[in-house]
C-alpha cells in the first residue's frame, strides 16, 4: 500500500469516487463508506479507517475528491485534535468506540484545557479528578472551550495527583458532555458570536478505562492535543463552508455547517482575509491610492510568505524530512498576517470601517474581520506563547528560571479564583 | 500653557472625571449603548447645567463660557476616558464650533445659546460616501431658492445624528465654493436613518437632503471653506483629545490587569515581556497626549513661538493619537488573553472605539498627508 505512485493513487481513488460517488446518498451513510474503503483518511492505518499512505497522498486523494465536489468525512474543528490524540495515544477501545463517530461527524467534541486560573499556564490545572469506588469523579471549572454548548464528548486534563509536581499530577480523560455532572454556559465575545463557554462539573463521573494515557502522564498525551493545534493554526487551513450545489447530501453538509460548525463561521475572519483585500480595495475606489496600496503589499507579502513557508514544513513532513524550524512559527507568522490584513482592510474601508452589519458596504464581512483578529494571537497559546516556545526550543535559548516545577503542585502561587 | 495645564484647567478635568466615575461608569455606559437614544438624558442635562460642558468654548456673547480650545479637549479627553456615550462630540466640538466659525452676528445668536445650555442637540452633517471628510470631494450641492437654499446629496456618518435637533451641513455652491448651511431636523427633505455603528458608543447616521430647505451661514464661498476647514481642525484637536483619554484608560486597565493576574506560580506582570510592553504603552501614549495637548494650545493661538499652522498640528494629533490608541487597543486585549476577547471585559469597548476613531474624521494617512501639505518646511 505505502508505496503506490501518485498515478497509482490517482487511478485508484478515482476508480472508487467513480463507482460509489452518488450526491443523493446520505452524509453519514456516505462517510461510513469512506470509512470502509479507507480514502477518508487515506494517511490513517489501515486497521483505523485509513490506508496508510504517506501523508503527502492526501493532497492527491482531496483533489480526485475536489474534482467530483465529492464530499469528504468530517474534518473541522476540535474533532481533528480529538482523532489525533486518541490515534496516538488510546487504546483500542477509545478507537473502537470514538474514531467512526469523530469521521462521520455525528459525535462532536471539545477540548477541556483552560481555566479561570490557567490559560498559558495549562499544566496548572485545578480542575480535580478523584478515584471513588472505581469510577474518576470530576470537579471544577474549564472556560474559552469552543463548541463545549453542542459537544458529545470533551477531552479534559484535570489534576489526579496534588502532591506530585505540577506537570506530573496531571491525568487526562475523555468526558462524556452529556451528564448531570457538567453545565455549560455559553459566552459572548467582542464579535458577537458565542462560540466558547464555560463548563463547570459537579461530580461528573468517567469510567476508568476512558482515561487516555497513564496516571499522571496526562501533560505528554496534552502536549500532542496541543501539537496538533499549533499546526492546524498556521494559516493554510481549509474551512468548511458546505457547497451551494443541489443533492440530498449536500442539503445534510450544509444543515452540518449551519449547526455543528456554528461556532467557526467566523473563524476565516480573524485570519484577516487577504484573499479579500485586492478585490476590497478595487470595490472602495481605493485601488489607485498609494498608501492603501503599500498596506495591502504588505499584508499580502505577509500572507504569501507565511503560507509557503508553512507549505515548505507540510512537504518536508510529507517526504518523510525531519521538522526544520519553518514548522514552528506557523502560528506566530498567522498573528502577524491577521494583524497586517486588519490594518489594511481598515484603511481600504476609509469611513466604512466605522460601520457593521448590512451598513458597513461588505454585510458585515469586513466589521466582522476588525473584531475579530484580535482572537488569532490568543487562542491555541498566546504570540508571547508562541515566542517563549520559539526561543527556548527551536533556538534553544536560556529557559526563564521557575518556581512552579520544583516543589508539590499544592505549594505553587496560583491564581485565586472564584 | 503648551506643555502644563493651569489649576484651574487641572480643577475642571478632576471635577470631570469625578463626575463622569460617578454618573457614567463603565456599568451605565453599557446600560445606555443597548438603548435607542444611545445617550442618558438626565447625564447630559447635568452635564450642560451643573458642570456646563455644553458651553466650553463658545463666546460668552452666545451664552457659552468663553474658554478654549484647550478645555473643550479636556472634556473630550475626559469623555473618551470614560467612554461616556454621549452628543457632545457631536453637537457640542462638532456642530457649535462650525456655527461659531461660519455664522454671522445673528445667525450665532440665534443658534448657539440653544446648543451652550444643552436644550438643542446639533449635528454636523458634513461628510459623504466616498469622500469622508475631504471637503474637495464633496458633492452635495445647494441652489438658491428665494431667499434661502435648498441642498441635495447623501451625508453619511453623521456623529449623534439621530439625537440631534438641528443640522449644520456642507454642500457645493453654484460657483463651486463651499458653503455650510444650517436647517432643523424634522426639515422636509431631509431623511435620516441610524447607520450600524461598530461601536455602539458612538451614534452615526446617514442624511439625505432632497430640495429641503436651508439657511446659509454667514456669507461668501470663502468663508464657507474657511470656516470648515477650521472645524475640522477643532474637531481633530478634540478627537485627539478624547483618543489619548481612551487610550491612557486601556493602558492603566491592562497595568492592573496584568498586576493582578498569575501564571506559571508568578505574577504574568513579572514576565520581561510585559513589562516592556507596558513601558511602550506608556511611551506611545505619552507621546500622543503630547500632540494632543500642543495642537490644543496652538488653536488657542496663545503661544508665539507655535511654527506650525494649526491644520498641520492639528492633522499630526489626529494621526498619532489613532495610531496609539489601536496600539494600545491591540496590546490591552492581547495583554488580558482570553478574557480580552469576550464581550463581558470592558476592553472590548474601547477597542470598538479605537478601531472607529482610525476612520472618524479621516484616516491617519490622510492627516499625515494634509499635515505634510501645510507643514512650514
Ligand atoms: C477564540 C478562542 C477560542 C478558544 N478555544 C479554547 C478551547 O476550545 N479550549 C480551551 O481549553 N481553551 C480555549 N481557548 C483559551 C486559550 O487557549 C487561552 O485563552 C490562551 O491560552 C491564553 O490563556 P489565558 O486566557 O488564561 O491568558 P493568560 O495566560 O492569563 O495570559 C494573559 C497574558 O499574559 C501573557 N503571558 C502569560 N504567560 C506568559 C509568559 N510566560 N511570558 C510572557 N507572557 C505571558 C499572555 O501572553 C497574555 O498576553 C480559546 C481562546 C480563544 C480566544
Amino acid at each position: 500500500m505505502t508505496d503506490m505512485t501518485e498515478e497509482q493513487v490517482r487511478a485508484e481513488v478515482r476508480a472508487w469516487l467513480t463507482e460509489n460517488w452518488d450526491p443523493e446518498r446520505g452524509l453519514v451513510e456516505w462517510r461510513n463508506m469512506l470509512i470502509g474503503s479507507g480514502w477518508g483518511v487515506p494517511h490513517w492505518p489501515e486497521e483505523w479507517h485509513g490506508r496508510g499512505l504517506p501523508v503527502g497522498m492526501t493532497p492527491v486523494v482531496e483533489e480526485e475528491f475536489d474534482k467530483l465536489g465529492a464530499v469528504g468525512v468530517a474534518k473541522m474543528g476540535i474533532r481533528t485534535l480529538a482523532a489525533a490524540t486518541i490515534l496516538e495515544h488510546g487504546t483500542d477501545l477509545h478507537k473502537q468506540r470514538f474514531l467512526r463517530g469523530i469521521l462521520t461527524g455525528e459525535e462532536t467534541w471539545c477540548q477541556l484545557f483552560s481555566e479561570p486560573g490557567s490559560g498559558s499556564d495549562l499544566a496548572g490545572a485545578v480542575t480535580r479528578a478523584d478515584f471513588r469506588d472505581g469510577k474518576w469523579i470530576v470537579n471544577g471549572q474549564k472556560v474559552w472551550n469552543t463548541s463545549a454548548h453542542h459537544a458529545d464528548f470533551g477531552l479534559l486534563l484535570a489534576r489526579t495527583d496534588w502532591d506530585a509536581v505540577k506537570h506530573q499530577g496531571l491525568s487526562y480523560f475523555l468526558l462524556d458532555m452529556r451528564q448531570p455532572g457538567v453545565e455549560v454556559h455559553q459566552l459572548r465575545q467582542m464579535n458577537g458570536h458565542a462560540s466558547f463557554n464555560q463548563v463547570f462539573f459537579t461530580d461528573a463521573v468517567v469510567e476508568p478505562e476512558y482515561r487516555i494515557g497513564g496516571l499522571g502522564e496526562g501533560w505528554k498525551v496534552a502536549t500532542t492535543t496541543l501539537m496538533h493545534e499549533r499546526r492546524g493554526a498556521d494559516g493554510v487551513r481549509r474551512y468548511a463552508t458546505g457547497s451551494d450545489r443541489p443533492g440530498r447530501i449536500y442539503e445534510e453538509e450544509r444543515a452540518e455547517v449551519a449547526t455543528v460548525m456554528a461556532p467557526y463561521v467566523w473563524y476565516p475572519q480573524r485570519t484577516g482575509r487577504a484573499d479579500l483585500l485586492i478585490e476590497r480595495a478595487r470595490a472602495a475606489g481605493r485601488w489607485d491610492d498609494p498608501a492603501v496600496r503599500q498596506e495591502v503589499a504588505k499584508a499580502l507579502t505577509l500572507a504569501r510568505t507565511a503560507e509557503w513557508t508553512a507549505r515548505r514544513a507540510r512537504e518536508a513532513q510529507q517526504m518523510g524530512r525531519p521538522q526544520g524550524p519553518e514548522g514552528s512559527i506557523g502560528k506566530l507568522a498567522a498573528s502577524v498576517v491577521a494583524r497586517a490584513c486588519a490594518k489594511a482592510h481598515t484603511m481600504i474601508a476609509g469611513a466604512d470601517a466605522m460601520l457593521t452589519g448590512e451598513d458597513d458596504g461588505t454585510g458585515g464581512v469586513v466589521a466582522e474581520i476588525l473584531v475579530s483578529t484580535p482572537a488569532i494571537s490568543i487562542a491555541g497559546g498566546t504570540d508571547e506563547i508562541q515566542r517563549n516556545i520559539i526561543s527556548e526550543r527551536i533556538l534553544s535559548m536560556p529557559k526563564e528560571p521557575r518556581h512552579d516545577t520544583d516543589r508539590p503542585f499544592r505549594d505553587v502561587p496560583r491564581n485565586q479564583v472564584g | 500653557m503648551k506643555f502644563s495645564f493651569s489649576e484651574e484647567q487641572t480643577e475642571f478635568r478632576n471635577m470631570l472625571r469625578r463626575f463622569l466615575q460617578d454618573r457614567s461608569p463603565t456599568s451605565e455606559v453599557r446600560r445606555v449603548m443597548e438603548t435607542e437614544a444611545g445617550y442618558d438624558r438626565d447625564v447630559w442635562r447635568m452635564m450642560a447645567e451643573e458642570l456646563g460642558v455644553t458651553a466650553i468654548h463658545i463666546p460668552e456673547a452666545y451664552g457659552g463660557a468663553g474658554f478654549g480650545v484647550s478645555e473643550l479637549a479636556i472634556a473630550a479627553e475626559e469623555a473618551g476616558r470614560a467612554l461616556l456615550p454621549s452628543p457632545f462630540f457631536g453637537s457640542t466640538v462638532m456642530a457649535a464650533t462650525a456655527i461659531a466659525e461660519a455664522g454671522d452676528d445673528a445667525q450665532k445668536q440665534a443658534l448657539l445659546p440653544g446648543i451652550a445650555g444643552g436644550g438643542t442637540i446639533a449635528a454636523l452633517a458634513a461628510a459623504e460616501p466616498g469622500a469622508g471628510w475631504n471637503a474637495d470631494a464633496f458633492a452635495a450641492s445647494a441652489s438658491p431658492a428665494g431667499g434661502s437654499w435648498r441642498l441635495t446629496g447623501r451625508k453619511s456618518y453623521v456623529l449623534d445624528g439621530m439625537a440631534a435637533d438641528l443640522v449644520v451641513t456642507a454642500a457645493r455652491l453654484p460657483e463651486g465654493g463651499l458653503g455650510l448651511f444650517c436647517l432643523p431636523a424634522d426639515s422636509a427633505g431631509l431623511m435620516r436613518r441610524p447607520l450600524q455603528s461598530m461601536d455602539p458608543t458612538r451614534r452615526l447616521a446617514q442624511m439625505d437632503f432632497d430640495g429641503a430647505e436651508a439657511e446659509l451661514l454667514g456669507g461668501g464661498p470663502e468663508a464657507g471653506a474657511s470656516a470648515w476647514a477650521r472645524t475640522l481642525d477643532i474637531a481633530a484637536v478634540c478627537l485627539a483629545g478624547e483618543m489619548v483619554g481612551g487610550a491612557e484608560r486601556l493602558r492603566e486597565d491592562a497595568l492592573e490587569y496584568v498586576s493582578m493576574r498569575m501564571q506559571f506560580g508568578r505574577s504574568i506582570a513579572s514576565f520581561q515581556v510585559t513589562k516592556h510592553k507596558a513601558a511602550d504603552m506608556l511611551l506611545e501614549v505619552e507621546l500622543a497626549k503630547a500632540a494632543a495637548y500642543y495642537a490644543a494650545a496652538a488653536a488657542d493661538g496663545d503661544d508665539e513661538e507655535v511654527d506650525q499652522p494649526l491644520t498641520a498640528l492639528a492633522s499630526l494629533a489626529k494621526a498619532a493619537a489613532s495610531d496609539t490608541y489601536m496600539q494600545t487597543a491591540i496590546h490591552a486585549v492581547q495583554m488580558h488573553g482570553g478574557i480580552g476577547f469576550t464581550h463581558d471585559n470592558d476592553t472590548q469597548l474601547w477597542f470598538k472605539r479605537a478601531k472607529s476613531s482610525e476612520a472618524f474624521l479621516g484616516s491617519a494617512a490622510d492627516h499625515r498627508e494634509r499635515m505634510l501639505q501645510h507643514w512650514n518646511a
